[in-house]
């Protein structure tokens, strides 16, 4: 019984997610009439796989040194750079395409300097701008789940290193290459399955009908031609893709191998001279990067402050309720499937990722409305749905430190006759602390800035702030929706924040 | 033995059983206060309901005369609250849909869940319209909207724009009205020409995007010269921002029209009050509540007439529309016509 927790539990928790995510699209299904894909659907699925295998390549192959930097270099500001680090991948989408509008668009400061120096304009729309802001989005998340990587190897194996003598390309060879090996196929997976569902962002940056998306199919079939069978085949398509990117990153990753240590904090080799500053150009380049769409988002919403509608109060108080209890749930699922040791408890945890959120969305409608009037159930779905959507991320983040934890201390704890909530408590709990708030708090951004199902359960109360600003903006008021947009991204970095903190705090104690 | 997570689970699961079966019970004690008064149900897309949008003061007047209370759901613009109604089918709650425009009204007519309208009401469109399941609220004029201090030579026609330099945003006939819009804009201005004319457009498109405000919202940060939007939105920055410098170019080739309409259901079981609300909605006090909340012209002009600032708006010459079922059928076609274009 050491070896599975909780099995009843997790099983009930996988059981639940197969539920959500197939279930709502076999209900999608069984309202079909026609099974046809269109012709344009295979242009979609071409330019899909395109753009989310670069938007992954490049946000790790720029994570990767920015990772090392952060890891070996001590400087002031380090913990807030990291902290900031994971704010763009917390942003609504919606905020973040126009952040980098402001930037890197016509009238932004890029195009204005280029235009000083006499060089020809840049266009943010096509393939790169697609990419450019799914770097944005998701470089962060792959720097700090590879620089958890770079903390994980234990302290003793750098000393023992540095003390038989390795040169820094051996160091690099023996303990972090295995490390990349072990960390980076999962960090390739997830970007690359997060823009495989990515819509907006594709939609608006894309610049025309060739840069489709499946997801956007999907939203056409339902939208447009309400055409079921096309949706639930092209919610088909989507899984397989996920399931076989998913099963191969498994083949890929290697277990690093590296032991226990005794959890002291890594103090990794820095080496001087061009090295340091070449760490530095990297810092500031991606500091660069990630920070101008949050400032001119930020100046943005300050002006609108002004014109804040009075709705905003009672959309945050459901925001925040929405987020804190969704994370409350992802966390808690996430971490039984993650002590779990049954293959299937993977398998459920990633299933969401490759899930169109508007499939899920419109199987529980189906579900939902023959029963009770879907605007009743607008906030308890919202919930259930984000918590859901938001839960492979958790269980990636997770799932390596309890591997980990097990090999390191279950024969301790079985010697120990540690079991059940008190080996949760003394051994399980303080090892996973970090990413446990990390995710918990990740959870709990991503639920706020995700309009999600809501628009399709709404009634007429019941806003959330993501919700708010779609409704601002339809109404000419950008500049309000500026405001209210900056308040979202606040209070999800608050929350996003105030979590890591209390995690790290644990994890420290 | 200590105890599981089941138990755990158990307990938080009782506690919270009881939370819901008292928000429940309360629930059940707000709604029986209800029970006297009938409500009405109204489906209707997001900006029309929110905050800034007539449906609080159309709610508030049709209220104080009907003895009963106005609920809304929504959903995101016409396409979607079309797909709402055939997800609900004939258990819909609504007994009021408002917002499917004359693009849609085919596809609805056909999913036969709409009941005909009680009495044709009286309006001045500017082309004759009659729908024995629709009737009209508002409508508008698409075109293209610009920045009269920072765009000098505007062009004239559609012609002319796709010959010109002229960066603009549209929106996505696939996932937007106003996308959808365009489409048959060009196809009913240009016909068997029209795939050649989205040809010439493709390098004035800056891009194109997933609705309406996405692409305004990018017009307004000065991404693009013009955007896809309406004759009235000029009207929105000269009555409530006091800003006349946006206008809407007319074209030579007329401009196509959307007619927003509004038709109950019939399933609904407030047959009666669902008629007085498409009465009280094709009248002078809901007609005047239109332009300046919806920011489009009124069916029928209230006897105060049109607010000041509408005065000053782009009248086009030529007003274009096709009829709903011919609409419906050339749909498909120019989506793939305008994919295949726009793909070069």
């Amino acid at each position: 019984m050491a070896n599975r927790p909780f099995p009843l539990a997790a099983a009930v928790t996988a059981a639940g997610l197969a539920l959500l995510t197939l279930g709502t699209a076999a209900v999608v299904a069984s309202r079909a009439q026609v099974w046809a894909l269109a012709p344009a659907d295979w242009a979609a699925l071409r330019f899909t796989l395109w753009q989310a295998g670069w938007s992954a390549v490049v946000s790790v192959v720029f994570a990767i040194p920015v990772a090392r930097a952060l890891a070996r270099r001590r400087f002031r500001g380090r913990a807030a750079m990291i902290r900031l680090m994971g704010a763009p991948f917390l942003m609504p989408v919606v905020v973040a395409v126009l952040g980098i509008l402001a930037v890197f668009g016509r009238a932004g400061p890029v195009n204005v300097a280029l235009a000083a120096l006499g060089l020809p304009a840049l266009s943010i729309f096509g393939l790169h701008g697609v990419v450019l802001a799914h770097v944005f989005l998701n470089m962060p998340l792959a720097v700090r789940m590879i620089l958890m990587g770079w903390q994980a190897i234990p302290a003793e194996r750098f000393r023992l290193a540095r003390a038989l003598g390795l040169s820094e390309p051996a160091m690099f060879r023996h303990l972090e290459w295995p490390m990349l090996r072990a960390v980076v196929p999962g960090v390739l997976v997830v970007i690359f399955l997060v823009c495989l569902t990515s819509f907006a962002v594709v939609l608006t940056l894309g610049g025309g009908p060739r840069a489709s998306t499946i997801e956007l199919s999907i939203y056409q079939a339902l939208r447009f031609d309400f055409d079921l069978g096309r949706a639930a085949l092209l919610a088909a398509v989507q899984f397989a893709i996920g399931a076989v990117v998913a099963l191969a990153s498994g083949w890929l990753a290697l277990p690093s191998g590296f032991g226990a240590g005794l959890g002291r904090a890594s103090v990794i080799p820095a080496p001087g001279g061009i090295r340091r500053w070449a760490d530095g150009a990297v810092l500031m380049l991606a500091a660069g990067l990630l920070m101008a769409p949050l400032v001119a988002v930020g100046l943005r919403g300050i002006a609108g402050f002004a014109d804040l509608p009075a709705a905003v109060w009672p959309a945050m108080g459901r925001s925040v309720g929405i987020a804190l209890a969704s994370a409350l749930l992802a966390t808690l699922a996430a971490l039984v499937l993650a002590l779990s040791r049954a293959a299937w408890a993977g398998m459920a945890a990633t299933l969401p990722l490759a899930t169109s959120g508007l499939v899920l969305g419109t199987g529980l409608f189906l579900l939902v409305h023959p029963w009770l009037p879907p605007e009743r159930l607008a906030v308890p779905v919202t919930m259930l749905v984000n918590a859901t959507l938001a839960l492979p991320y958790l269980y990636r983040l997770l799932r390596p430190e309890a591997v980990q934890l097990h090999a390191d201390y279950d024969r301790l704890s079985r010697s120990l006759g540690l079991a059940g909530v008190a080996r949760l408590r003394w051994v399980t709990l303080p090892r996973l602390a970090r990413p446990l708030g990390f995710g918990a708090g990740l959870a709990a951004a991503l639920s706020m800035g995700d309009l999600g199902v809501i628009a399709l359960f709404a009634g007429d109360q019941g806003a959330t702030l993501p919700f708010l600003v779609q409704q601002l903006m339809g109404a000419y008021r950008m500049e309000a929706a500026a405001g209210v947009a900056l308040v979202l991204v606040t209070l999800s970095f608050a929350l996003f924040w105030a979590f890591d903190w209390i995690g790290g705090r644990y994890a420290g104690a | 033995m200590e105890f599981s997570i089941p138990d755990l689970f158990r307990r938080n699961l009782e506690k919270n059983m009881k939370a819901f079966s008292l928000a429940a019970g309360l629930l059940t004690i707000a709604t029986g206060a209800l029970a006297d008064t009938p409500n009405l149900t109204v489906m209707t897309y997001e900006s029309f309901a929110s905050e800034w949008g007539p449906g609080p003061q159309i709610k508030a007047g049709f209220e104080a005369s009907c003895a009963c209370t106005v609920t809304y759901v929504t959903a995101g613009d016409g396409a979607a609250l079309l797909a709402r109604v055939q997800l609900e089918g004939a258990a819909s709650e609504a007994d009021v849909v408002l917002g499917l425009d004359t693009n849609l009204t085919a596809a609805a007519t056909a999913t036969g869940l709409f009941a005909p309208l009680a009495a044709a009401l009286p309006n001045d469109l500017p082309v004759p319209f009659a729908d024995p399941l629709f009737q009209p609220f508002d409508w508008g004029w698409f075109a293209f909207v610009y920045d009269k201090t920072k765009l000098t030579l505007v062009p004239g026609s559609l012609e002319a724009l796709a010959a010109s330099d002229v960066k603009i945003i549209i929106q996505d006939p696939r996932s937007s009205t106003p996308g959808l819009g365009l489409l048959l804009w060009v196809k009913a201005a240009y016909g068997p020409r029209a795939a050649e004319i989205w040809t010439a457009l493709a390098d004035n498109i800056v891009t194109v995007t997933p609705g309406w405000s996405e692409a305004y919202g990018m017009f307004l940060e000065g991404e693009a010269d013009m955007v896809l939007s309406y004759t009235t939105s000029p009207a929105y920055h000269l009555i409530a921002e006091q800003d006349d410098t946006k206008a809407a170019a007319a074209f030579s080739e007329g401009h196509y029209l959307q007619i927003e309409v509004a038709g109950k259901l019939a399933a609904s079981d407030q047959g009666v009050l669902a008629d007085a609300f498409l009465a009280y909605l094709g009248g002078d006090a809901a007609q005047a509540i239109l332009p300046t909340t919806n920011w489009m012209y009124p069916a029928k002009t209230a006897t105060a007439g049109l607010p000041e600032g509408f005065g000053g708006l782009v009248r086009p010459q030529v007003s274009l529309l096709m009829p709903a079922a011919e609409a419906e059928a050339v749909r498909a076609e120019a989506i793939a016509e305008w994919q295949t274009a726009l793909s070069r």
